[in-house]
């Protein structure tokens, strides 16, 4: 078996190299491509990621924000800047059903059947998952303008306020890439992600100051990853100090997406 | 050597405690069709998983067309296709997307592709269906999509995983039909089933698997002949009588019951084994209502080598990943 001597012509054109640079990029579009066409073709997903964001804005525009007191700010606007991030938080629960689904079907096993581009099948998802938060975001904005929304900054502010939810969203999905595939089932891997991502929605600044919070839960509240972009945001569209609260979610998202990036790579790699 | 286009050696993989694949070695020549047999569970699929570099073998080695499977990997798996119970298309996209996206991932040229898709597309039969997601398509269409998928690169060496399970008959036949043809065009198939049929029409060379081993291979006919035996089945007017002849009819051969008024006798030959029996049946005056003469099937020959029987219960056809997923 040592010295195997490869004569079969399609063998030998095998073994010649493809530039692994534009193989990952065609590659990882292709994939995105169809899972932008599944996004489209079973709206009921992206309806749903849509409908409980919308219920929030209504609920806190008209019910209980008339109770809740942001001193300096007008609610509405404190509001939607909480909004915007959770609507990327829980939307990235979707890259981890995604996957799980992929495995689950089989899809993922013709793939490594494939002469793909290893990381094609992840960097694809999040690839359209992110075409998908930019979607619901756009849809979130006009509900918020709908409601009495403005922006007190500028076009540009606004825009780099954008950026920087996409930029969370890729983020917490390669946490829920890492969950997909370590449950590798789409009703597990949702149960998975609720408890995770919960208690960073709700004890964060999304829905009223954290300084109304007792002192242990504002402690952790002010530290945590979905605060400090709702912090950058809220900078970015209503005004004040910028500079450092868009530094301190920047570093948060390089971080996440460092660790779960390299673990989720790792768990797909293994998994195999 | 020159002439295999797969080569296993020594191959073992292991779950845990588990040896999924135990020490196989097999050996497929180029353009034939080699049938891994066995009951579910056996390492059928573990083997395919391994070959198409799927999963890393824990010892041993393989190859295809020379290309080592561990490696070589990315330079196999531009030889390869894979269709089957575990491979799957993408149930959002139409068949005809299906095809595209495959030869998109197999990086065939940008303008070969959407010719290519409709070629098969055409050739099994899906033409009509090309425009409708997947998940409308039957059970029968959805293997023909699989097995296109498989071949949108047009690879010499095809491994099917069980590429009919869960067919009802028509579709299964249907299917066949078309994996002949691919073995027409020179393509080296390895093909896992739990159909006894399957490998008896479809396969050049039989090897029969048994918890991660072989236990036996050859020829469907070599193999009948090797470890298969005939069987005399003697229908009596009553249960009685068939009680006693099980008795007196012991010295021919091994005796079964196979119904209450049936016995099955097997025999070493066809010719003096049945003359016997029918002595012994004028001798005990036992008036027979039909006697009836079996030739071995393969699954004679897993149950002689393996005490059991192969074809799947429906409870085992029942728990495919796939219906899972489809569930």
């Amino acid at each position: 078996m040592t010295a195997v001597t490869i004569t079969h012509p399609a063998a030998l054109a095998a073994l010649q190299q493809d530039n692994p640079v534009t193989e990952v990029f065609h590659d990882a579009w292709s994939v995105a491509k169809r899972n932008l066409i599944g996004l489209v073709r079973t709206p009921t997903t992206v309806m749903f990621s849509t409908i409980q964001p919308i219920i929030f804005v209504l609920m806190f525009r008209y019910v209980f924000g008339g109770a809740i007191n942001i001193p300096g700010v007008r609610y509405v606007d404190f509001l939607m800047a909480g909004i915007f991030v959770q609507t990327v938080t829980f939307g990235a629960m979707n890259t981890g059903v995604g996957l799980a689904t992929d495995l689950q079907t089989g899809i993922i096993e013709r793939f490594r059947s494939l002469p793909m581009a290893r990381s094609a099948v992840l960097a694809g998802r999040t690839i359209a998952d992110l075409v998908r938060n930019l979607f619901v975001v756009a849809l979130m904005v006009g509900m918020g303008f709908l409601v009495g929304f403005r922006v007190h900054t500028g076009v540009v502010p606004f825009a780099l306020a954008i950026v920087l939810l996409l930029a969370f969203g890729v983020a917490l999905s390669w946490v829920m890439a890492l969950i997909g595939l370590r449950t590798g089932n789409a009703e597990a891997a949702q149960a998975a992600a609720f408890p995770l991502m919960a208690p960073l929605v709700f004890a964060s600044s999304a829905f009223v100051s954290t300084r109304s919070m007792p002192g242990w839960l504002q402690a952790y509240a002010n530290h945590q990853p979905v605060t400090a972009t709702i912090n950058a945001v809220r900078a970015l569209t209503i005004g004040g100090p910028t500079a450092s609260k868009v530094l301190v979610a920047l570093a948060w998202m390089v971080g996440i997406t460092a660790v779960f990036a390299y673990l989720a790579v790792n768990r797909y790699r293994r998994s195999a | 050597m020159s002439d295999a286009a797969i080569v296993v050696d020594g191959l073992v993989k292991r779950f845990g405690p588990l040896r999924a694949v135990d020490g196989v070695d097999l050996e497929v020549p180029a353009g034939t069709v080699l049938g891994l047999l066995g009951p579910n569970g056996a390492g059928k699929t573990t083997i395919v998983r391994t070959l198409t570099t799927i999963l890393h073998p824990d010892a041993g080695h393989a190859s295809v067309l020379g290309l080592d499977v561990v490696m070589q990997a990315k330079a196999v798996r531009k030889v390869i296709g894979l269709a089957g119970q575990y491979a799957a298309v993408d149930e959002n996209l139409t068949g005809a997307e299906n095809l595209r996206l495959m030869g998109e991932l197999t990086h065939q040229p940008a303008a070969s592709i959407r010719p290519r898709a409709d070629e098969l597309l055409e050739r099994f039969d899906l033409t009509a269906a090309a425009n409708r997601p997947a998940r409308t398509y039957s059970g029968g269409m959805r293997r023909r999509l699989d097995l296109a998928a498989a071949l949108v690169h047009r690879p010499p060496v095809l491994f099917l995983d069980e590429p009919t399970t869960g067919l009802d008959p028509p579709g299964r036949s249907e299917l066949w039909a078309m994996i002949g043809e691919l073995v027409v065009d020179g393509t080296t198939v390895l093909l896992t089933t739990q159909y006894l049929e399957e490998a008896d029409r479809l396969a050049d060379h039989i090897v029969l698997i048994d918890h991660g081993q072989v236990v036996a291979e050859g020829s469907a006919t070599e193999l009948k002949s090797k470890f298969g035996s005939t069987v005399v089945d003697v229908t009596l007017r009553s249960a009685r009588a068939a009680k006693r002849a099980a008795q007196f009819l012991k010295p021919v051969g091994a005796v079964e019951m196979t119904d209450e008024r049936t016995v099955a006798v097997h025999v070493p030959d066809s010719g003096r084994s049945l003359q016997r029996v029918v002595r012994l049946l004028n001798e005990n005056r036992v008036t027979s209502e039909k006697v009836g003469i079996r030739e071995p099937s393969l699954d004679d020959v897993f149950l002689q080598l393996t005490g059991k029987p192969i074809e799947p219960t429906l409870d085992d056809a029942d728990l495919t990943p796939e219906d899972r997923g489809a569930a």
